[in-house]
């Protein structure tokens, strides 16, 4: 348990030393996005709210909530991938007495850290916009399930590539389609039966209704948040899998 | 102290060890000596836990690799071949992510920090980004950092390659200071002269297999004690001879265009592991 402890907080320390490096760079990387998204998409759709006595804007922000939670978290990926493939510091970690569990809390705890920026940054965001928009412990714990969720999904997807060029298409291919069709942009029940079941099977789509939910005050769907920690627990798992199979 | 028994590595059909078995003492320098691709590397990252094996068994410190891996990585130091610090940190905050990988205190970190450091001459740039250090300083940043555990054993990939003569001459120096200190010492290197400076012993590597093990002195006497060069169309050949006398008889029938000489350790490479050239 001492290893485990060690261990994690001795990666853990490193990304936050990192971060703490380009903190400036990292945080008004973060608004990009979602003022572009918040200004288009709120100007385009002022007058078109899919929610009843609700704004587009107060709809978007927790779907935006959502999409920064998932990037951010994923964005580990690329972290544990420099350290891998160009500063090889990923080798310290394989040769230091700890578990393979430490290393990967210490990645998914640095992940869920940048996700919090990010959500701080939007909901920053939302208040120059005078967007009312609701934290209560539900939309704390959807978006923390959120960001773990994809925080495993990124070590497990640093674990498999072999190269940057790989991680980039993984982006490319799996979370870009997810950032559009998760229910972040527009509602879900607007899609075709067959495209909704399909849409469903996104955990950024449970992950959106929830913090959705949460933000505009209704009540909780405990299915999404049952679905979120089964897919944490399922990914954590594999994460463990994977790194102990990252030694060539 | 460290134990191959049959140690295999396969990459597909490629055999990078083909079955591997020397012991290394308590104390001990040794090196392991062999050309580019031979199995140095692919040895020490097994030893180190970087890489699986696919047979045979290695022991570290009285630990397993593979079933005890934490007791057995506990007790080791390693520097690899490449570079592989965190540029965007400080040198101290470098070590002070591995002490805390090792479950160090705060107050030894801070100590072995300072102390390993000031060894390496790295002492005044303690607080400087690691990005901004030559080739030379990384090495011996890396060195610090693989000793900041006191590790029993210390596994050097290489250590000085790409280093110039003099960085090389002050690393040498820096290892024999660490083996004097009872650290045992697992070196590879390409370098013969390395070897024949450092080692207490020497094992010579070639695809993948074990092709010589002794003292730098036993393996050179295997061959004789003098050698006479003699240059060919495309490479030089040489001879070698128990006592000077012989040698000179046949340096003296052979006219001028050849050189009389000690036999060193490359003599001894290339006539037990059948090679025709030196390695590079």
């Amino acid at each position: 348990m001492l290893n485990v402890m060690n261990g994690f907080f001795a990666i853990y320390l490193r990304e936050m030393r990192l971060l703490r490096q380009r903190f400036w760079r990292q945080i008004s990387s973060m608004m990009v996005l979602p003022l572009l998204y918040m200004v288009a998409f709120g100007t385009a759709m002022a007058g078109h709210s899919p929610l009843a006595g609700h704004s587009y804007l107060e709809f978007l922000i927790p779907g935006l909530v959502a999409m920064t939670c998932m990037t951010q978290s994923y964005g580990i990926a690329t972290e544990i991938n420099v350290a891998r493939f160009y500063l090889h510091v990923f080798e310290e970690f394989q040769a230091a007495p700890i578990p393979n569990a430490a290393y990967v809390l210490g990645e998914v705890c640095a992940a869920m850290t940048r996700a919090a920026l990010g959500v701080a940054v939007i909901l920053s965001i939302a208040l120059l916009y005078s967007v009312k928009v609701r934290v209560d412990a539900f939309f704390l714990l959807a978006a923390m399930l959120n960001a773990f969720v994809f925080a495993a999904l990124g070590v497990i997807m640093a674990m498999l590539v072999k190269s940057h060029a790989d991680q980039s298409l993984l982006t490319t291919f799996v979370i870009t389609p997810m950032s559009f069709l998760g229910g972040t942009l527009f509602p879900v029940e607007s899609l075709p039966g067959w495209a909704q079941h399909l849409v469903y099977l996104l955990p950024l789509t449970h992950a959106s209704n929830a913090i959705r939910g949460a933000a505009l005050g209704l009540p909780p769907q405990l299915t999404d948040f049952a679905v979120l920690a089964a897919i944490s627990a399922l990914f954590f798992a594999v994460a463990l899998a994977c790194v102990g199979r990252a030694r060539d | 102290m460290i134990i191959l028994d049959n140690l295999q590595k396969r990459y597909g059909d490629r055999a990078a060890l083909a079955g591997v078995s020397f012991a290394v003492k308590p104390g001990e320098l040794f090196a392991y000596l062999g050309p580019n691709g031979a199995g140095k590397s692919t040895t020490i990252r097994i030893l180190a836990g970087l890489t699986r094996l696919s047979g045979g068994r290695a022991i570290v410190g009285g630990a397993d690799i593979e079933s005890d891996p934490l007791t057995a990585k506990r007790q080791c130091g390693l520097v690899v071949q490449h570079t592989n610090v965190d540029n965007d940190l400080s040198l101290a905050q470098n070590m002070d992510i591995h002490g805390r990988l090792f479950g160090m205190s705060a107050v030894d970190r801070a100590e072995q920090t300072r102390t390993l450091l000031d060894y390496v001459d790295l002492g005044e740039r303690r607080d400087q980004r690691v990005g901004t250090l030559s080739g030379g300083m990384k090495r011996r940043l890396m060195i610090a950092r693989a000793l900041m555990h006191r590790p029993r054993i210390l596994f050097l990939d290489e250590p000085t390659v790409g280093l110039d003569a003099e960085v090389r001459r002050r690393m040498w120096g820096l290892i024999k200071t660490i083996q004097a200190g009872g650290t045992t010492v697992l070196l590879t290197t390409h370098y013969i002269e390395e070897a024949e400076f450092l080692a207490d012993r020497v094992a010579f590597i070639d695809h993948g297999k074990l092709c010589a093990l002794d003292t730098p002195a036993a393996l050179m006497t295997r061959i004789g004690q003098w050698a006479i060069d003699r240059p060919g169309q495309t490479q030089m050949s040489s001879e070698y001879f128990a006592d000077h006398a012989a040698a000179r008889a046949a340096a003296a029938d052979c006219g001028d265009a050849l050189t009389l000489r000690r036999v060193n350790l490359e003599d001894a490479f290339l006539r037990l592991t059948g090679k025709g050239a030196l390695p590079c």
